[in-house]
């Protein structure tokens, strides 16, 4: 828990890009509320937009899905969340398991790659929601503002592959916690609705 | 690296440029880019940039041209080049040509990632390297401060109590006292000692010159600015800077100083951002500054700015039971440096060395010695090896010009046997004048004053 912010009054949009199983939202949900003291909301979803299939690489650009979600769903809340199963990319890398806009508003996250399936292993669906509660977590962290952290166990160290995953833990270390105070707290502060 | 890594990304795909961006962003570089070589070598014509990704396929200027070009201007800045799958081999002549390596498009994540990374550790392992050396040159100049005269005991007090604060300081002494040597010992044993300690002589720069100097400028900022420098004070970030003769400098540069003290930012010369300053401040002068402020040659508020402890520095005639301890660390350095056996000071060089009056102070001593031990042939420092061996009575002439016009009529006369006449011309003055200056200064036959 989060201590110096009362009740932060703006909340987070989560929203499924196509379909996502409800349990994941609402795990999603009482963890980033519980995580960031933050109101969370779940919204109905929005449909995954034909051009952001690249063909050759029968993957997802997930700059276009956040560039078409900035033009046409815009939120009322502080903080956008989208939550996919399709497979995600960046023109430059192979894949990505989310991205944001640092201190932005907008996030999108992948579990295509989350699920223990995809890299041959059995099925655990405690890994799975570990790893979707990260990667998210994760995400809203750079919307707030927090770049990597060093700290290998830190939900903000970079996640290049999934045991980098799997090796940090759901929570920020003390230097990104500080840091998420402030930079949440400035932003409050910015806009006028605390002192 | 102090400050943030700095990317430049070059790049004609927009794609590709804004997604390394962001990318890159989230691990906190700061990220410029360039949509082809031709940009990205007058970018970096104008800022420094860590590591440079660098396309390979570009229109206009392809990446292994833009890649020397870059190197001819910024041989630091490291190149990884970008590449298709068909284009490896040319990538393999670039890592040859210089290039630090090359990544295949689309990269995985954790490539990049580890690049970067290599080059980042590299770099800090260089900048470790430069300041591992420069601490252990500022100890063995800390071991340099000998003294054991109560005035330097409380120098090193001082100096022990102060070198952990941030305050500003002001050390003042002759010329030759060891000024600087103070200031790297405050910076040596301070918080700060892993980062730059960056000296500057300000009496010996024009106002213009050391305006540059201190703060850096632009490209184009004046006839001759054909890169973007950084100044002293940047280069100084998180470490101390000394500014060496501070009562020589203009009252322009006073108050340019006085700002940066007050804002702790400024601009570099020609430019418009304002940079953060970060800097432990030491200044240090042989001039009387009270003095400079009633004369209006000096500012009373940056007087006031850098006076906030002030460390004194006896001159060396003021405390003659150091110079024996000071010769023989001399003697004991300079052997080592020109290699030869360790030679001994004679008791009767010592005594002499202690009855002269030092002008240059213990800078002075040190080439003395220094002097000695090239020209000396025994295996001891004699009195015939000092160069005010043969004036040695020269020493105890007055300082005073008319107590000097005494002494020099006294002897004169004597010469002569008290010819006033021949003593008259000896001296290029007419009787008249002899008699009353004998009359003057109270001169007898005795040799003794009124």
């Amino acid at each position: 828990m989060l201590n110096g912010l009362k009740e932060a009054p703006n909340c987070v949009t989560i929203r499924p890009i196509g379909p996502v199983e409800e349990y994941i939202l609402e795990y999603l949900s009482e963890f980033i509320a519980e995580r960031c003291n933050i109101k969370c909301l779940i919204d109905s979803e929005i449909e995954i937009p034909e051009f952001v299939y690249n063909k050759t690489r029968d993957q997802y650009n997930s700059k276009l899905i956040i560039k078409h979600l900035i033009e046409n769903h815009p939120v009322d809340t502080n903080k956008f969340i989208g939550v996919t199963n399709i497979d995600l990319f960046i023109p430059i890398l192979k894949y990505v398991f989310g991205i944001a806009q640092i201190e932005g508003n907008y996030s999108i996250i992948s579990t295509h790659r989350l699920y223990p399936e995809f890299y041959d292993k059995p099925s655990n669906p405690g890994l799975f929601i570990e790893r979707t509660k990260k990667t998210a977590l994760h995400e809203i962290g750079h919307t707030f503002g927090l770049t990597h952290c060093r700290d290998l166990e830190c939900v903000m160290h970079s996640s290049a592959r999934i045991k980098d995953t799997d090796i940090k833990s759901s929570f920020f270390c003390p230097t990104c916690s500080d840091l998420f105070k402030w930079y949440s707290h400035e932003k409050y502060k910015q806009a006028g609705q605390i002192n | 690296m102090t400050g943030k890594t700095r990317i430049l990304v070059v790049d004609d795909e927009a794609a590709i440029r804004e997604s390394l961006k962001d990318w890159l962003m989230e691990d906190g570089y700061e990220v410029g880019l360039a949509v082809n070589g031709l940009e990205a070598v007058s970018i970096v014509e104008e800022q420094n940039w860590d590591i440079i990704l660098l396309d390979l396929k570009m229109p206009e200027m392809d990446g292994i041209e833009a890649m020397e070009k870059i190197k001819a201007v910024s041989p630091d800045s490291e190149i990884i080049m970008m590449t298709a799958f068909a284009t490896i081999d040319t990538a393999v002549k670039a890592i040859k040509m210089g290039a630090f390596d090359y990544l295949v498009k689309p990269f995985d994540p954790d490539e990049i990632e580890l690049q970067i990374k290599k080059i980042v550790s590299h770099n800090e392992l260089i900048m470790e390297n430069i300041l591992l050396r420069q601490q252990l040159e500022e100890k063995s100049q800390y071991d340099e401060i000998i003294g054991k005269s109560d005035a330097m005991q409380e120098v090193f007090d001082l100096i022990s109590r102060v070198a952990p604060t941030d305050s500003t300081i002001l050390v003042s002494g002759e010329s030759g006292t060891g000024k600087e040597l103070v200031a790297q010992a405050i910076h040596g044993n301070s918080k700060r000692c892993y980062l730059p300690f960056i000296a500057v002589n300000c009496g010996a720069l024009p106002e213009t010159l050391l305006e540059s100097e201190l703060f850096g400028y632009e490209k184009g900022a004046f006839t001759g600015a054909e890169h973007t420098k950084k100044g002293r004070f940047e280069m100084a970030d998180n470490g101390t800077l000394f500014l060496d003769e501070i009562g020589d400098i203009s009252l322009k540069t006073q108050v340019d100083l006085l700002r940066v003290l007050q804002n702790k930012e400024f601009r570099r010369v020609g430019g418009h951002d304002l940079i953060d300053m970060d800097a432990r401040i030491i200044t240090a002068t042989n001039r009387d500054l009270q003095k400079a402020i009633k004369d209006k040659r000096f500012r009373e508020d940056l007087y006031y700015r850098l006076n906030v402890i002030s460390i004194h520095l006896p001159p060396l005639r003021d405390r003659k039971e150091d110079i024996q301890l000071l010769a023989k660390a001399f003697v004991k350095k300079f052997c080592i440096e020109i290699n030869i056996e360790r030679k001994k000071i004679a008791p009767s060089a010592i005594k002499l060395l202690e009855t002269y009056d030092w002008p240059g102070n213990v800078r002075e001593l040190e080439n003395v010695i220094e002097r000695a031990l090239v020209i000396g042939r025994s295996n001891e420092i004699t009195i015939d090896d000092l160069p005010f061996s043969q004036n040695a009575p020269a020493a105890a002439l007055p300082k005073a010009l008319k107590q000097m016009e005494k002494v020099h009529i006294e002897n004169i006369l004597k010469e002569n046997n008290w010819n006033i006449s021949r003593t008259a011309r000896d001296l290029s003055i007419d009787r008249q004048t002899l008699y009353n200056k004998i009359e003057k200064y109270g001169i007898n036959k005795e040799g003794a004053s009124k």
